[in-house]
């Protein structure tokens, strides 16, 4: 069964593992973020995903290419989550953490069921832009230029979130009002709404997160289910509520994926909930987290 | 409510019971009554089948095509002018559901017939019901399990192909055309298993070499770490084996990592609606088989008739592959039924065995130690270029005659005689 296993392929199969994982970051980022920033458990994340495919979808349909949808998803879903911040999420801060979580897990269901209403059951395809089909020789082997693409992508996600974050005073303000509320508020800053702004940006990075993944695996109501596992796993290995932890955990999820993939194959859905259960026993507030945050 | 609590006749009839000889005697009296109710109302057909959840689009089409069944048949006249009626349930594609609604079409609306299901082990919980309670249950979902002797019983039919028929044809179809050099990616559980012993029985006597066996889980959203290796092993083929959203996601992904250029990609089943969802680049030259297609109706007469009645019906909407199965699971009930002259359950058994139709696909027939459908399998190919219509996405390359030596002998699956 192992025979064949050239160099190689555990260099490709490492590769695969790191690109995979890219993916598993961009999925967990917008949830980390809001859970630092916020402490709100998103549970709708994976709905919010979802839309953003589907707006994408839409999109295109009307005309639109792939690169104007890159822009307006983001915004679109961005919006969606701004209306759910403000009118549904905002009620409950201050009630403890279980409050906005099941509130989440709810509206997660509902926006599942109204995109059945609006697009059907079944799924859409999603084609590959133009420009990045097919597959180029990375000197290991071929490789999907689009997964190369959703790379360089979740790159710049991240260096704009960091821009963003520390170098801006808006920036400041939110990292200060995640330690201490109470102080900034103090200060004369409107809390609520930097909140409202930190959850737009999270869904936001959540639908062009669906986006990107559309070409991967096509477009259906349930897409945004199992990857909110997923990006769970991510976000608790990598410390809730830590930029950096999430950034290191996806990708190390990728290659314990793809090395598991390698040897035994059946076992690759179950291996990230191990991993997930090794971190936790070591070390339960994951890599970078901070202790009691969940508490 | 107190009057359904306490005044109805259920609740004596069921404390008459439990009073020995007189209860008992009342008891049969009130079961004669019942049957001789559902000889003269309508004729009524219960239909589970997972209208919720991920197969729902599948289900809607089964349940437009049994309507289409049951309207021809009222149209015609009935049975001596009585009418028959479709009693659609949805069993949410799990078993426990299906056998509580199975059970109440049984109980409480005395359904005459029951046809349905869309997933092996649910046609298996509705058999386990109806087999006990000796209704005829036409089950129009693939599975091999049904055809053995241990779930067979005398009012277990089966419209749909098994996995063994399907693999066997698609296998012998592409080891004999496309390449020797087989990897098996299928999905970790028992449809898996079943479909990949399917096309290696196939590929035996045609020597096929299995390189390796790959399994992932169920509900997989991204297969890229496991197409290095199968690029590397240089198969001729790649025997893809899942369903709905893994084959699409598994057929895209492999595309997309420039598998095609060296290998063939075969599916045992190639649906209409995951070739649909799925698109058309990714499935550009994907080998498949299927029960149905609606453009076997070029060929076939009666396709040709069915397409037609059920565009009518259904504001030009075509029937899918399961969809068709409906039709015919419910049409071949109905004209048994007709044949018979009575919906008595023992001699409709013995019409649907002595049956030879032909209503959708070709010829076809019940065969009598398994009632297992007779049938032919198409082989498709999925195309890209010159498609008429949205709808046009299959070539048929290849017809499997029906035939009986395709099929497990009644000796193996357990039957005597």
């Amino acid at each position: 069964m192992l025979a064949g296993l050239t160099p190689d392929l555990i260099a490709l199969q490492l590769f695969t593992g790191l690109a995979l994982g890219a993916v598993y970051v961009l999925l967990s980022i917008g949830l980390s973020l809001i859970f630092g920033m916020l402490t709100v458990v998103n549970f709708a994340h994976g709905a919010f995903y979802m839309i953003g495919a589907y707006i994408g979808l839409y999109a295109l349909s009307i005309g639109a290419n792939f690169w104007v949808a890159l822009l307006v998803v983001p915004v679109a879903v961005g919006l969606v989550g701004l209306a759910v911040e403000r009118v549904l999420i905002r009620p409950l801060y201050g009630r403890g953490i279980d409050y906005p979580l099941l509130l989440t897990f709810g509206l997660g269901y509902v926006m599942i069921e109204v995109v059945r209403i609006i697009f059907g059951r079944t799924g859409y395809p999603f084609d590959t832009p133009e420009l990045l089909q097919g597959a180029v020789d990375i000197w290991v082997g071929y490789f999907p230029l689009y997964r190369l693409f959703i790379i360089a992508a979740t790159a710049v996600v991240l260096a704009g979130l960091y821009l963003f974050l520390e170098k801006t005073s808006f920036g400041l303000i939110i990292r200060a009002g995640a330690r201490d509320p109470q102080i900034v508020r103090i200060l004369g800053v409107d809390v609520s709404k930097v909140w409202l702004i930190v959850f737009g940006i999270g869904t936001g990075i959540a639908g062009l997160a669906g986006l990107l993944a559309a070409p991967l695996q096509g477009v259906a109501p349930e897409m945004g289910a199992t990857i909110l596992a997923e990006a769970f796993v991510v976000t608790v290995v990598g410390g809730m509520g830590s930029l950096l932890g999430a950034v290191l955990a996806g990708l190390l999820v990728g290659v314990v994926v793809s090395m598991t993939s390698l040897f035994a194959p059946e076992m690759a859905k179950v291996s990230i909930f191990a991993l997930m259960a090794v971190v936790l026993l070591v070390r339960p507030q994951g890599f970078f987290g901070r202790a009691g945050l969940m508490s | 409510m107190t009057t359904d609590d306490f005044g109805n006749a259920g609740f004596s009839r069921r404390r008459a019971l439990a009073t020995g000889a007189a209860g008992l005697a009342l008891a049969a009296s009130s079961f004669r009554i019942n049957i001789l109710k559902a000889q003269e109302g309508p004729i009524r057909i219960g239909f589970p089948c997972p209208l919720t959840g991920p197969y729902g689009a599948e289900a809607q089409n089964q349940v437009m095509a049994a309507q289409l069944a049951v309207q021809e048949f009222n149209d015609a006249g009935g049975l001596n002018g009585r009418k028959a009626e479709l009693l659609p349930r949805d069993d949410k594609l799990n078993p426990g559901e299906a056998a509580t609604r199975t059970l109440e079409l049984i109980e409480n609306d005395k359904v005459n017939f029951i046809v349905g299901s869309l997933s092996a082990s649910v046609q298996l919980a509705i058999n386990n019901i109806t087999k006990e309670r000796k209704v005829i249950f036409n089950s129009i979902s693939q599975s091999d399990a049904i055809n053995e002797a241990s779930d067979f019983s005398r009012y277990t039919f089966h419209e749909a192909m098994n996995p063994h028929m399907t693999a066997g044809a698609v296998g012998r179809y592409a080891f004999s055309k496309l390449g020797k050099k087989v990897v098996y990616l299928l999905a970790d559980y028992a449809y898996g298993y079943e479909m990949a012993r399917g096309f290696q029985r196939a590929g035996k006597d045609l020597g096929a070499e299995t390189l390796a066996e790959i399994k992932h889980p169920l509900g997989t959203t991204d297969f890229s770490t496991l197409l290095p290796r199968i690029q590397a092993m240089r198969p001729d083929i790649l025997c893809i084996i899942n369903f709905g959203r893994d084959q699409q996601i598994s057929v895209k992904q492999a595309t997309d990592f420039g598998l095609k250029r060296n290998t063939k990609i075969i599916v045992p089943v190639m649906l209409y609606t995951a070739r649909v969802a799925g698109g058309a680049q990714a499935f550009d030259g994907v080998v498949g088989g299927t029960s149905y297609y609606w453009g076997l109706e070029d060929k076939v007469a009666s396709a040709k008739k069915f397409n037609d009645a059920f565009r009518k019906m259904h504001r030009g909407a075509i029937p899918t592959d399961y969809g068709a199965m409906g039709y015919g699971g419910v049409r071949t009930l109905l004209e048994a039924a007709k044949m018979a002259g009575t919906t008595d359950t023992e001699k409709v058994v013995d019409a649907m065995e002595a049956l030879k139709y032909d209503y959708y696909k070709g010829p076809q027939y019940y065969r009598k130690c398994d009632h297992q459908s007779v049938q032919s399998v198409f082989i498709l190919q999925s195309k890209s270029k010159d498609m008429k219509t949205p709808e046009d996405v299959f070539d048929i390359v290849h017809t499997e005659e029906p035939s009986e030596s395709v099929l497990r002998s009644c000796a193996e699956l357990g039957h005597k005689a």
